[in-house]
Protein backbone atom coordinates (compact mmCIF):
# COMPACT_ATOMS: atom_id res chain seq x y z
CA UNK A 1 0.00 0.00 0.00
CA UNK A 2 1.29 3.44 -0.95
CA UNK A 3 1.07 6.53 1.15
CA UNK A 4 -2.33 7.72 2.27
CA UNK A 5 -3.81 10.66 0.42
CA UNK A 6 -5.14 13.39 2.68
CA UNK A 7 -7.09 16.54 1.84
CA UNK A 8 -7.84 19.46 4.14
CA UNK A 9 -10.37 21.91 2.77
CA UNK A 10 -11.79 25.14 4.17
CA UNK A 11 -15.29 26.26 3.26
CA UNK A 12 -16.77 29.15 5.29
CA UNK A 13 -14.07 29.03 7.96
CA UNK A 14 -11.36 31.09 9.59
CA UNK A 15 -8.35 28.83 9.02
CA UNK A 16 -8.13 27.84 12.67
CA UNK A 17 -8.86 24.21 11.83
CA UNK A 18 -5.77 24.08 9.58
CA UNK A 19 -3.76 25.45 12.49
CA UNK A 20 -5.23 22.74 14.72
CA UNK A 21 -3.81 20.11 12.36
CA UNK A 22 -0.38 21.62 13.13
CA UNK A 23 -1.23 21.34 16.84
CA UNK A 24 -0.32 17.67 16.59
CA UNK A 25 3.23 19.06 17.02
CA UNK A 26 6.06 16.55 16.38
CA UNK A 27 3.55 14.00 15.12
CA UNK A 28 3.40 16.07 11.94
CA UNK A 29 6.58 14.31 10.75
CA UNK A 30 4.92 10.92 11.35
CA UNK A 31 1.87 12.15 9.45
CA UNK A 32 3.99 13.26 6.51
CA UNK A 33 5.75 9.87 6.49
CA UNK A 34 2.42 8.11 6.27
CA UNK A 35 0.47 10.49 4.07
CA UNK A 36 0.61 12.98 1.22
CA UNK A 37 -1.34 16.20 1.38
CA UNK A 38 -2.98 16.10 -2.05
CA UNK A 39 -5.32 19.06 -1.65
CA UNK A 40 -5.20 21.90 0.86
CA UNK A 41 -5.64 25.45 -0.46
CA UNK A 42 -4.24 26.81 2.80
CA UNK A 43 -0.88 25.06 2.46
CA UNK A 44 -0.45 23.44 -0.94
CA UNK A 45 -0.85 24.97 -4.37
CA UNK A 46 -3.40 22.62 -5.87
CA UNK A 47 -6.33 23.79 -7.96
CA UNK A 48 -9.97 22.78 -7.97
CA UNK A 49 -9.38 21.36 -11.45
CA UNK A 50 -6.84 18.92 -9.99
CA UNK A 51 -9.51 17.55 -7.65
CA UNK A 52 -12.13 17.53 -10.42
CA UNK A 53 -9.79 15.33 -12.44
CA UNK A 54 -9.44 12.78 -9.61
CA UNK A 55 -11.16 9.38 -9.67
CA UNK A 56 -13.93 8.58 -7.21
CA UNK A 57 -12.54 7.71 -3.75
CA UNK A 58 -9.04 8.82 -4.77
CA UNK A 59 -8.53 10.63 -1.45
CA UNK A 60 -8.33 8.44 1.65
CA UNK A 61 -9.22 11.07 4.21
CA UNK A 62 -10.70 14.53 3.77
CA UNK A 63 -10.84 16.83 6.78
CA UNK A 64 -13.50 19.28 5.66
CA UNK A 65 -13.74 22.37 7.83
CA UNK A 66 -15.97 25.40 7.55
CA UNK A 67 -19.69 25.92 7.14
CA UNK A 68 -21.60 25.88 3.85
CA UNK A 69 -22.27 29.52 3.02
CA UNK A 70 -21.79 29.84 -0.76
CA UNK A 71 -22.45 27.85 -3.92
CA UNK A 72 -18.70 27.33 -4.12
CA UNK A 73 -18.80 25.61 -0.70
CA UNK A 74 -21.56 23.29 -1.96
CA UNK A 75 -19.60 22.50 -5.12
CA UNK A 76 -16.48 21.61 -3.13
CA UNK A 77 -18.49 19.59 -0.61
CA UNK A 78 -19.98 17.51 -3.43
CA UNK A 79 -16.65 17.23 -5.19
CA UNK A 80 -14.78 16.11 -2.08
CA UNK A 81 -17.58 13.69 -1.17
CA UNK A 82 -17.16 12.05 -4.58
CA UNK A 83 -13.37 11.92 -4.41
CA UNK A 84 -12.97 10.97 -0.72
CA UNK A 85 -13.26 7.54 0.85
CA UNK A 86 -13.70 9.04 4.30
CA UNK A 87 -15.19 12.50 4.60
CA UNK A 88 -14.89 14.07 8.04
CA UNK A 89 -16.82 17.15 9.15
CA UNK A 90 -13.87 18.75 10.93
CA UNK A 91 -14.48 21.43 13.53
CA UNK A 92 -17.57 23.21 14.78
CA UNK A 93 -18.44 24.95 11.49
CA UNK A 94 -18.53 21.82 9.35
CA UNK A 95 -20.21 19.85 12.18
CA UNK A 96 -23.01 22.25 12.98
CA UNK A 97 -22.53 25.60 11.25
CA UNK A 98 -20.21 27.21 13.77
CA UNK A 99 -19.81 30.95 14.21
CA UNK A 100 -20.83 31.72 10.58
CA UNK A 101 -24.08 29.89 11.42
CA UNK A 102 -25.22 32.66 13.76
CA UNK A 103 -26.01 34.52 10.53
CA UNK A 104 -29.13 32.35 10.34
CA UNK A 105 -30.66 34.46 13.11
CA UNK A 106 -30.95 37.17 10.47
CA UNK A 107 -32.17 37.25 6.88
CA UNK A 108 -29.63 37.40 4.08
CA UNK A 109 -30.88 40.84 3.03
CA UNK A 110 -30.51 42.26 6.54
CA UNK A 111 -27.07 40.71 6.79
CA UNK A 112 -25.83 42.22 3.52
CA UNK A 113 -27.20 45.61 4.46
CA UNK A 114 -25.51 45.51 7.86
CA UNK A 115 -22.14 44.34 6.58
CA UNK A 116 -21.86 46.53 3.48
CA UNK A 117 -23.86 49.63 4.44
CA UNK A 118 -24.59 50.28 8.08
CA UNK A 119 -21.82 49.11 10.43
CA UNK A 120 -20.16 52.10 12.17
CA UNK A 121 -16.87 51.37 10.40
CA UNK A 122 -18.37 51.11 6.91
CA UNK A 123 -17.54 53.90 4.46
CA UNK A 124 -19.62 53.15 1.39
CA UNK A 125 -21.38 56.37 0.26
CA UNK A 126 -22.26 54.93 -3.17
CA UNK A 127 -23.85 51.85 -1.62
CA UNK A 128 -21.66 49.46 -3.61
CA UNK A 129 -22.72 45.86 -3.01
CA UNK A 130 -20.82 42.72 -4.06
CA UNK A 131 -22.24 41.26 -7.27
CA UNK A 132 -22.10 37.62 -8.39
CA UNK A 133 -20.92 38.79 -11.79
CA UNK A 134 -19.27 42.04 -12.92
CA UNK A 135 -18.41 43.07 -16.47
CA UNK A 136 -15.00 44.77 -16.40
CA UNK A 137 -15.05 45.70 -20.09
CA UNK A 138 -12.71 44.38 -22.79
CA UNK A 139 -14.45 41.04 -22.55
CA UNK A 140 -13.41 40.44 -18.94
CA UNK A 141 -16.07 39.18 -16.55
CA UNK A 142 -15.31 38.70 -12.86
CA UNK A 143 -17.49 36.39 -10.78
CA UNK A 144 -18.08 35.70 -7.11
CA UNK A 145 -19.87 32.61 -5.79
CA UNK A 146 -23.48 33.27 -4.79
CA UNK A 147 -24.48 33.13 -1.13
CA UNK A 148 -26.98 30.50 -0.02
CA UNK A 149 -30.06 31.86 1.76
CA UNK A 150 -29.02 30.01 4.93
CA UNK A 151 -25.74 28.80 6.40
CA UNK A 152 -25.63 25.00 6.57
CA UNK A 153 -23.48 22.35 8.16
CA UNK A 154 -21.63 19.90 5.91
CA UNK A 155 -24.05 17.03 6.65
CA UNK A 156 -26.92 19.18 5.34
CA UNK A 157 -25.50 19.01 1.81
CA UNK A 158 -23.60 15.69 1.54
CA UNK A 159 -23.43 12.48 3.62
CA UNK A 160 -20.65 12.71 6.19
CA UNK A 161 -18.75 9.71 7.56
CA UNK A 162 -17.50 11.16 10.84
CA UNK A 163 -17.77 14.34 12.84
CA UNK A 164 -14.92 15.92 14.79
CA UNK A 165 -16.27 18.80 16.89
CA UNK A 166 -14.39 21.74 18.40
CA UNK A 167 -13.42 25.28 17.56
CA UNK A 168 -10.83 24.30 16.73
CA UNK A 169 -10.52 20.58 17.56
CA UNK A 170 -7.92 19.96 20.26
CA UNK A 171 -4.50 18.95 18.95
CA UNK A 172 -4.31 15.68 20.86
CA UNK A 173 -7.79 14.76 19.65
CA UNK A 174 -6.79 15.54 16.05
CA UNK A 175 -3.87 13.14 16.35
CA UNK A 176 -6.17 10.49 17.80
CA UNK A 177 -8.46 10.86 14.78
CA UNK A 178 -5.58 10.62 12.32
CA UNK A 179 -4.23 7.54 14.13
CA UNK A 180 -7.65 5.91 13.97
CA UNK A 181 -7.89 6.53 10.23
CA UNK A 182 -4.32 5.39 9.52
CA UNK A 183 -4.78 2.19 11.53
CA UNK A 184 -8.26 1.61 10.13
CA UNK A 185 -9.59 1.24 13.67
CA UNK A 186 -12.75 3.25 13.08
CA UNK A 187 -16.21 3.10 14.63
CA UNK A 188 -19.27 2.72 12.34
CA UNK A 189 -19.94 5.75 10.12
CA UNK A 190 -21.98 8.51 11.72
CA UNK A 191 -19.91 8.51 14.92
CA UNK A 192 -18.35 11.52 16.60
CA UNK A 193 -14.57 11.17 16.69
CA UNK A 194 -12.02 12.99 18.77
CA UNK A 195 -14.31 13.87 21.66
CA UNK A 196 -15.78 12.34 24.78
CA UNK A 197 -19.41 11.41 25.28
CA UNK A 198 -19.89 13.22 28.59
CA UNK A 199 -19.95 16.93 29.35
CA UNK A 200 -17.25 19.55 29.89
CA UNK A 201 -18.24 19.64 33.60
CA UNK A 202 -17.05 16.05 33.81
CA UNK A 203 -13.50 17.22 33.04
CA UNK A 204 -13.68 20.54 34.89
CA UNK A 205 -11.81 20.99 38.18
CA UNK A 206 -14.03 23.79 39.52
CA UNK A 207 -16.41 22.83 42.32
CA UNK A 208 -20.16 23.15 42.51
CA UNK A 209 -21.45 24.24 45.91
CA UNK A 210 -25.16 24.51 45.09
CA UNK A 211 -25.13 28.30 45.43
CA UNK A 212 -27.99 30.18 43.78
CA UNK A 213 -27.24 33.33 41.85
CA UNK A 214 -28.76 36.81 42.02
CA UNK A 215 -27.00 38.36 39.01
CA UNK A 216 -25.43 37.28 35.74
CA UNK A 217 -22.01 38.68 34.92
CA UNK A 218 -19.98 38.70 31.74
CA UNK A 219 -16.32 37.61 31.71
CA UNK A 220 -14.96 41.17 31.70
CA UNK A 221 -16.99 42.11 34.77
CA UNK A 222 -15.60 39.61 37.27
CA UNK A 223 -12.37 37.95 38.30
CA UNK A 224 -13.57 34.48 39.34
CA UNK A 225 -12.34 32.95 42.58
CA UNK A 226 -10.55 30.07 40.78
CA UNK A 227 -12.15 27.25 42.78
CA UNK A 228 -15.92 27.63 42.38
CA UNK A 229 -18.07 26.64 39.38
CA UNK A 230 -18.30 29.64 37.04
CA UNK A 231 -22.07 29.23 36.72
CA UNK A 232 -22.42 29.63 40.47
CA UNK A 233 -20.42 32.86 40.19
CA UNK A 234 -22.96 34.15 37.68
CA UNK A 235 -21.20 33.46 34.39
CA UNK A 236 -23.02 31.72 31.56
CA UNK A 237 -20.71 28.70 31.20
CA UNK A 238 -21.94 26.23 28.56
CA UNK A 239 -20.12 23.34 30.24
CA UNK A 240 -23.16 21.35 31.40
CA UNK A 241 -24.58 21.24 27.85
CA UNK A 242 -21.33 20.75 25.95
CA UNK A 243 -19.53 17.59 24.87
CA UNK A 244 -16.33 16.73 26.70
CA UNK A 245 -12.99 16.12 25.01
CA UNK A 246 -11.21 19.45 25.43
CA UNK A 247 -10.02 18.83 29.03
CA UNK A 248 -12.15 21.83 30.07
CA UNK A 249 -9.42 24.18 28.95
CA UNK A 250 -11.51 27.36 29.14
CA UNK A 251 -13.03 26.96 32.62
CA UNK A 252 -9.61 25.80 33.81
CA UNK A 253 -8.34 29.34 33.18
CA UNK A 254 -11.52 30.98 34.49
CA UNK A 255 -13.14 31.59 31.12
CA UNK A 256 -16.69 30.22 30.82
CA UNK A 257 -17.13 27.42 28.27
CA UNK A 258 -18.60 28.77 25.05
CA UNK A 259 -19.86 25.42 23.81
CA UNK A 260 -17.57 24.79 20.84
CA UNK A 261 -17.68 20.98 21.15
CA UNK A 262 -21.41 21.01 20.50
CA UNK A 263 -24.17 19.19 22.35
CA UNK A 264 -23.28 16.25 24.61
CA UNK A 265 -24.80 12.80 24.41
CA UNK A 266 -26.40 11.68 21.18
CA UNK A 267 -25.34 15.02 19.72
CA UNK A 268 -27.66 15.49 16.78
CA UNK A 269 -30.79 14.82 18.78
CA UNK A 270 -29.82 17.13 21.61
CA UNK A 271 -30.06 20.87 21.58
CA UNK A 272 -27.35 22.45 23.70
CA UNK A 273 -29.05 25.86 23.87
CA UNK A 274 -32.31 24.44 25.16
CA UNK A 275 -30.48 22.23 27.68
CA UNK A 276 -28.60 25.31 28.82
CA UNK A 277 -31.84 27.21 29.42
CA UNK A 278 -32.79 24.30 31.67
CA UNK A 279 -29.51 24.65 33.58
CA UNK A 280 -29.82 28.43 33.95
CA UNK A 281 -33.40 28.17 35.23
CA UNK A 282 -32.19 25.94 38.05
CA UNK A 283 -29.52 28.42 39.12
CA UNK A 284 -31.67 31.40 39.97
CA UNK A 285 -32.20 32.51 43.53
CA UNK A 286 -35.98 32.15 44.04
CA UNK A 287 -37.79 35.45 44.00
CA UNK A 288 -40.90 37.12 42.71
CA UNK A 289 -41.99 37.05 39.10
CA UNK A 290 -40.40 40.38 38.13
CA UNK A 291 -37.11 39.56 39.81
CA UNK A 292 -36.84 36.25 37.94
CA UNK A 293 -37.66 37.85 34.60
CA UNK A 294 -35.21 40.70 35.02
CA UNK A 295 -32.52 38.24 36.11
CA UNK A 296 -33.02 36.32 32.84
CA UNK A 297 -33.00 39.63 30.94
CA UNK A 298 -29.41 40.14 32.12
CA UNK A 299 -28.25 37.41 29.74
CA UNK A 300 -27.02 39.32 26.71
CA UNK A 301 -27.84 38.01 23.24
CA UNK A 302 -29.49 34.60 23.89
CA UNK A 303 -28.88 33.33 20.33
CA UNK A 304 -25.20 34.26 20.26
CA UNK A 305 -24.63 32.97 23.78
CA UNK A 306 -26.55 29.70 23.63
CA UNK A 307 -25.89 28.85 19.96
CA UNK A 308 -22.50 30.39 19.36
CA UNK A 309 -21.17 27.35 17.52
CA UNK A 310 -24.10 25.40 16.21
CA UNK A 311 -27.26 27.26 15.29
CA UNK A 312 -27.78 25.60 11.85
CA UNK A 313 -27.26 22.11 13.27
CA UNK A 314 -29.46 22.57 16.35
CA UNK A 315 -33.06 21.50 16.73
CA UNK A 316 -34.16 25.09 17.16
CA UNK A 317 -31.91 26.32 14.36
CA UNK A 318 -33.70 24.02 11.96
CA UNK A 319 -36.99 25.47 13.16
CA UNK A 320 -35.70 28.93 12.37
CA UNK A 321 -35.21 27.75 8.79
CA UNK A 322 -38.94 27.07 8.44
CA UNK A 323 -40.14 28.19 5.00
CA UNK A 324 -42.72 30.46 6.61
CA UNK A 325 -40.08 32.33 8.55
CA UNK A 326 -37.30 32.67 6.06
CA UNK A 327 -36.92 33.49 2.41
CA UNK A 328 -35.64 30.43 0.65
CA UNK A 329 -34.38 31.22 -2.81
CA UNK A 330 -34.11 27.56 -3.82
CA UNK B 1 -61.60 20.60 6.36
CA UNK B 2 -60.83 23.78 8.28
CA UNK B 3 -57.54 24.01 10.08
CA UNK B 4 -57.70 22.90 13.70
CA UNK B 5 -54.62 23.62 15.79
CA UNK B 6 -53.07 21.00 18.03
CA UNK B 7 -52.29 22.29 21.50
CA UNK B 8 -50.18 20.42 24.02
CA UNK B 9 -50.95 21.15 27.67
CA UNK B 10 -48.16 20.32 30.10
CA UNK B 11 -49.81 20.21 33.51
CA UNK B 12 -48.31 20.12 36.96
CA UNK B 13 -49.60 17.16 38.96
CA UNK B 14 -50.32 19.09 42.15
CA UNK B 15 -52.33 22.07 40.85
CA UNK B 16 -53.18 22.31 37.20
CA UNK B 17 -53.82 18.61 36.60
CA UNK B 18 -56.33 18.69 39.45
CA UNK B 19 -57.88 21.78 37.89
CA UNK B 20 -58.24 19.95 34.58
CA UNK B 21 -59.79 17.00 36.44
CA UNK B 22 -62.21 19.31 38.20
CA UNK B 23 -63.06 21.02 34.90
CA UNK B 24 -64.09 17.60 33.57
CA UNK B 25 -66.10 16.75 36.66
CA UNK B 26 -67.88 20.12 36.45
CA UNK B 27 -68.63 19.44 32.76
CA UNK B 28 -66.90 22.63 31.66
CA UNK B 29 -66.26 22.85 27.95
CA UNK B 30 -62.59 22.36 27.05
CA UNK B 31 -61.63 22.35 23.35
CA UNK B 32 -60.66 18.99 21.88
CA UNK B 33 -57.58 20.70 20.40
CA UNK B 34 -55.93 20.36 23.77
CA UNK B 35 -53.99 17.18 24.57
CA UNK B 36 -52.61 17.08 28.06
CA UNK B 37 -49.46 15.65 29.54
CA UNK B 38 -48.97 15.36 33.28
CA UNK B 39 -45.63 16.17 34.88
CA UNK B 40 -44.84 16.20 38.58
CA UNK B 41 -43.81 19.85 38.48
CA UNK B 42 -43.36 22.61 35.91
CA UNK B 43 -39.76 22.66 37.16
CA UNK B 44 -39.38 19.38 35.27
CA UNK B 45 -40.28 20.98 31.93
CA UNK B 46 -37.03 20.99 30.00
CA UNK B 47 -37.31 23.53 27.14
CA UNK B 48 -36.32 20.63 24.87
CA UNK B 49 -39.76 19.08 25.58
CA UNK B 50 -41.49 22.22 24.39
CA UNK B 51 -39.52 22.44 21.15
CA UNK B 52 -39.84 18.69 20.56
CA UNK B 53 -43.61 19.05 20.84
CA UNK B 54 -43.55 21.70 18.11
CA UNK B 55 -41.22 19.52 16.05
CA UNK B 56 -43.59 16.57 16.27
CA UNK B 57 -46.72 18.39 15.15
CA UNK B 58 -48.04 20.54 17.98
CA UNK B 59 -48.88 24.11 16.97
CA UNK B 60 -48.53 25.44 20.49
CA UNK B 61 -47.68 24.49 24.06
CA UNK B 62 -49.49 25.61 27.21
CA UNK B 63 -47.57 24.98 30.42
CA UNK B 64 -49.61 25.23 33.63
CA UNK B 65 -48.29 25.11 37.18
CA UNK B 66 -48.97 26.18 40.74
CA UNK B 67 -48.98 29.86 41.62
CA UNK B 68 -45.64 31.22 42.79
CA UNK B 69 -45.22 30.39 46.46
CA UNK B 70 -47.53 27.36 46.19
CA UNK B 71 -45.10 24.96 44.52
CA UNK B 72 -45.22 21.49 46.05
CA UNK B 73 -41.42 21.42 45.71
CA UNK B 74 -40.99 25.05 46.89
CA UNK B 75 -39.29 26.55 43.85
CA UNK B 76 -40.00 24.34 40.82
CA UNK B 77 -42.37 26.84 39.24
CA UNK B 78 -39.84 29.65 39.76
CA UNK B 79 -37.33 27.66 37.75
CA UNK B 80 -39.99 27.13 35.10
CA UNK B 81 -40.64 30.87 34.95
CA UNK B 82 -36.98 31.74 34.44
CA UNK B 83 -36.60 29.10 31.73
CA UNK B 84 -39.79 30.10 29.99
CA UNK B 85 -38.79 33.76 29.96
CA UNK B 86 -35.40 33.03 28.41
CA UNK B 87 -36.95 30.61 25.91
CA UNK B 88 -39.41 33.30 24.82
CA UNK B 89 -36.57 35.76 24.29
CA UNK B 90 -34.71 33.16 22.26
CA UNK B 91 -37.70 32.31 20.07
CA UNK B 92 -38.37 35.99 19.41
CA UNK B 93 -34.73 36.58 18.44
CA UNK B 94 -34.88 33.68 16.00
CA UNK B 95 -38.01 34.99 14.29
CA UNK B 96 -40.19 32.19 15.66
CA UNK B 97 -43.49 33.06 17.30
CA UNK B 98 -43.08 33.15 21.11
CA UNK B 99 -46.87 33.37 21.42
CA UNK B 100 -47.07 29.67 20.63
CA UNK B 101 -45.62 28.86 24.03
CA UNK B 102 -47.35 30.09 27.14
CA UNK B 103 -46.81 29.63 30.86
CA UNK B 104 -49.72 30.15 33.25
CA UNK B 105 -50.41 29.54 36.93
CA UNK B 106 -53.57 27.50 37.59
CA UNK B 107 -54.34 26.27 41.10
CA UNK B 108 -56.36 23.13 41.82
CA UNK B 109 -59.45 25.27 42.47
CA UNK B 110 -59.28 27.26 39.24
CA UNK B 111 -60.99 24.85 36.88
CA UNK B 112 -62.92 27.63 35.15
CA UNK B 113 -59.74 29.56 34.53
CA UNK B 114 -58.18 26.37 33.12
CA UNK B 115 -61.05 25.93 30.65
CA UNK B 116 -60.85 29.60 29.68
CA UNK B 117 -57.12 29.38 29.08
CA UNK B 118 -57.57 26.32 26.86
CA UNK B 119 -60.17 28.17 24.77
CA UNK B 120 -58.09 31.32 24.62
CA UNK B 121 -54.89 29.55 23.60
CA UNK B 122 -56.73 27.51 20.93
CA UNK B 123 -58.13 30.72 19.50
CA UNK B 124 -54.69 32.28 19.47
CA UNK B 125 -53.24 29.29 17.59
CA UNK B 126 -56.11 29.31 15.11
CA UNK B 127 -55.13 32.91 14.29
CA UNK B 128 -51.43 32.08 14.05
CA UNK B 129 -52.03 29.10 11.74
CA UNK B 130 -50.01 25.89 11.58
CA UNK B 131 -46.46 25.89 12.94
CA UNK B 132 -44.17 25.18 10.03
CA UNK B 133 -41.25 22.89 10.58
CA UNK B 134 -38.74 22.52 7.76
CA UNK B 135 -38.04 19.28 5.97
CA UNK B 136 -35.25 20.69 3.80
CA UNK B 137 -32.30 19.89 6.01
CA UNK B 138 -33.58 17.37 8.51
CA UNK B 139 -34.22 14.79 5.78
CA UNK B 140 -30.53 14.61 4.86
CA UNK B 141 -29.54 14.37 8.51
CA UNK B 142 -31.87 11.46 9.15
CA UNK B 143 -30.44 9.44 6.25
CA UNK B 144 -26.91 9.85 7.50
CA UNK B 145 -27.77 9.06 11.10
CA UNK B 146 -29.55 5.87 10.09
CA UNK B 147 -27.12 4.84 7.36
Amino acid sequence: MGKLKIAVYWAASCGGCEISVLEIHHHITQLMDAADLVFCPCLVDTKYADVEAMDDDAIDLCLFNGAIRTEENVHLAELLRRTSKTLVAFGACASAGGIPGIANASTLEALMERVYLTTPSTDNPDGVMPQPSTDMGEGVRLTLPKLLPMVKALHHVVPVDYTVPGCPPEGKQVWRVIEAVVSGDLPPPGAVLGAGDRTVCDECRLEKRDTKITAFVRPHELIPDNTTCLLEQGMVCMGPATRSGCDARCPDVNMPCRGCYGPAGDGFNEDAGLKMIGVLGGLLEPGNEDALRSLMDEIADPVGTLYRFGLPGSMLGRAAQAPGNRDDAE
Amino acid sequence: MAYEPKLLGILCHWCSYSASDAAGAARLSVPANLRTMRVMCTGRVDPTLVIQALQRGADGVLICGCHLGDCHYNSGNQRALGRFHLLSRLLADLGLEPDRVRLEWVSAGESERYAELAHHMTKRLRNLGPFQWPTLDTATTEVIRNG
